[in-house]
């Protein structure tokens, strides 16, 4: 499970840029953390990384629940805090995006319970001071250990 | 014409008897705000299913209010988009049958577009006009030229004001809507008296950037222990207010310079915080430009609103009939060109 820390907003949008590019279709990244924690800079990464035209504001999903974006392939940014629970996900519509054309970053995806997707990577975000941040990646399946083994290459034995 | 209108884009359930686009005969907003207070943050249950439970008692309520039945409804409104999908449905499906059943045409609005002529319902606005929609969604400056034709001028970059005032309620341990009690105790604070960043304050754009402010006000209040209470806490509130309002009353100014406007309506749920009422008029009045801020009840999401756009549109013989569908992502520009 690598933790990163980063010094600055920039390093942790550049690691979400690295992310970014390699996240396939039917992906499901979680983030957790604290508000102010450095989830939204890491997504702006995320979107540049998958091609998302840098002209279009990545906004913050907290009222609309999900924002989509069109990059290499379609990103759908969520924000489950306001969902009270598995019932909305499927009455919301959510399956066709968490298993579609596109790759899923999600906050507060503890609002799911059996909605979650098996194979995820989990980032966790923390505050260390006042600009760095410390992220902790775990993999649940293969799909979230194939991308942390892609990502930080040199921890492989 | 007399329009039935329904909005479920979001978190309320509402619908509405207007009269010409104008005339508000019933205002009926099934408020959910009671059930989320209960979180004390900005909120869980945007569930479709309280969509599902409240429209048919609104649209009673609504024709109850205006003392009449369908027969008497001419056309019907609903909001299109953006939203959920599975929100946008109920009203949509709702709206839809009552007009198949009824024979009635059937005009889908744009959400944002709706809150643009909220003050039509007060006193109508000349075209063309600068508007500032700022919500817990939102906070995007506009162009209107006319129905229908919309510019985006600016818009946030990362979070919409009304959602930096509840996630900075939520951490100082404000009731929800963090708004509303932030906008109470800032009343009697120092707005001076905390040193809070103005985001894209001078970058020379119409758009706008809270989310650092917002963390800003979380590491004062971490290094601060003690800053959530008492005189403190009103100084809090007041310098965080502050800091949102100039920045809102500062790009809305340059917006107004940069497109020569003469009038401006300032519209959505934080057109209620009483400094941005006040910093706006001071504005205005200085720039020489014809204010509308709609009263409270109009600003916040409601159903009577889409009936100034739609009353226009049933009158030059729109119907998207029952091919109308929901668009969960539309921007405020591309509206004439998804026009059904």
């Amino acid at each position: 499970m690598p933790v990163i820390t980063t010094n600055s907003p920039e390093e942790t949008a550049a690691l979400g840029r690295r992310l970014g590019e390699l996240l396939l279709p039917g992906d499901f990244i979680a983030l957790t953390g604290d508000l102010g924690a450095g989830k939204t800079q890491f997504v702006k990464g995320v979107a540049e990384g998958v091609g998302v035209d840098p002209a279009i504001p990545i906004t913050s999903p907290t009222f609309t629940i999900m924002n989509a974006y069109e990059g290499r392939i379609p990103l759908y940014h969520f924000d489950l805090y306001r969902i009270a629970g598995d019932a909305d996900v499927a009455e919301l519509g959510f399956a066709e995006f968490f298993y579609g054309a596109g790759a899923c970053i999600v906050e507060w995806s503890e609002r799911l319970s059996h909605e979650i997707p098996p194979e995820r990577l989990v980032i966790a975000f923390s505050h260390e001071g006042e600009t760095s941040r410390c992220l902790e990646f775990t993999p649940v399946g293969q799909r979230g250990a194939d991308i942390i083994a892609r990502l930080f290459p040199q921890l492989e034995q | 014409m007399l329009i039935l209108a329904i909005e479920s884009s979001c978190d309320e359930t509402a619908a509405a008897v207007v009269r010409d686009g104008r005339e508000v005969l019933s205002n009926v907003v099934a408020s959910q705000v009671a059930t989320h207070a209960e979180y004390g943050g900005v909120v869980p249950e945007i569930a479709s299913r309280k969509h599902l439970e409240a429209v048919s008692l609104v649209v009673r309520e609504a024709l109850s209010g205006a003392s009449m039945t369908l027969d008497a409804i001419e056309g019907v409104a609903v909001t299109r988009g953006p939203g959920l999908p599975g929100a946008l449905l109920v009203g949509v499906s709702a709206a839809k049958a009552i007009a198949y059943a009824r024979k009635l045409p059937l005009v889908g609005i744009h959400h944002i577009e709706a809150h643009l002529f909220a003050p039509f319902l007060e006193r109508p606005v000349e075209f063309p006009f600068l508007a500032l929609v700022v919500s817990g969604g939102h906070t995007h400056l506009y162009r209107v030229d006319g129905f229908g034709m919309y510019a985006t001028l600016g818009q946030t970059l990362d979070d919409a004001a009304g959602e930096a005032f509840d996630k900075v309620g939520k951490l100082a341990g404000l009731p929800y809507p963090g708004g509303i009690a932030i906008d109470r105790l800032a009343a009697e604070g120092d707005p001076r008296s905390i040193h809070l960043p103005r985001p894209l304050l001078h970058d020379g754009s119409c758009n706008f950037s809270f989310s650092g402010l917002k963390t800003a006000v979380l590491n004062y209040v971490r290094k601060n222990p003690g800053s959530t209470e008492g005189e403190h806490l009103k100084n809090l509130c007041a310098s965080f207010q502050a800091a949102v309002c100039e920045v809102l009353v500062a790009k809305t100014e340059a917006a107004i310079l940069a497109i020569g406007a003469k009038r401006l309506v300032v519209a959505g749920g934080v057109a209620c915080n009483s400094a941005l009422r006040a910093g706006m008029a001071k504005m205005a009045e200085r720039r020489g430009v014809d204010l509308r801020i709609p009263s409270p009840i109009l600003c916040s999401d409601n159903a009577a609103m889409l009936a100034v756009p739609a009353d226009h549109y049933l009158q030059m013989g729109m119907d998207a009939g029952l091919a109308l569908d929901s668009l969960q992502t539309w921007r405020l520009d591309d509206v004439a060109a998804e026009r059904r």
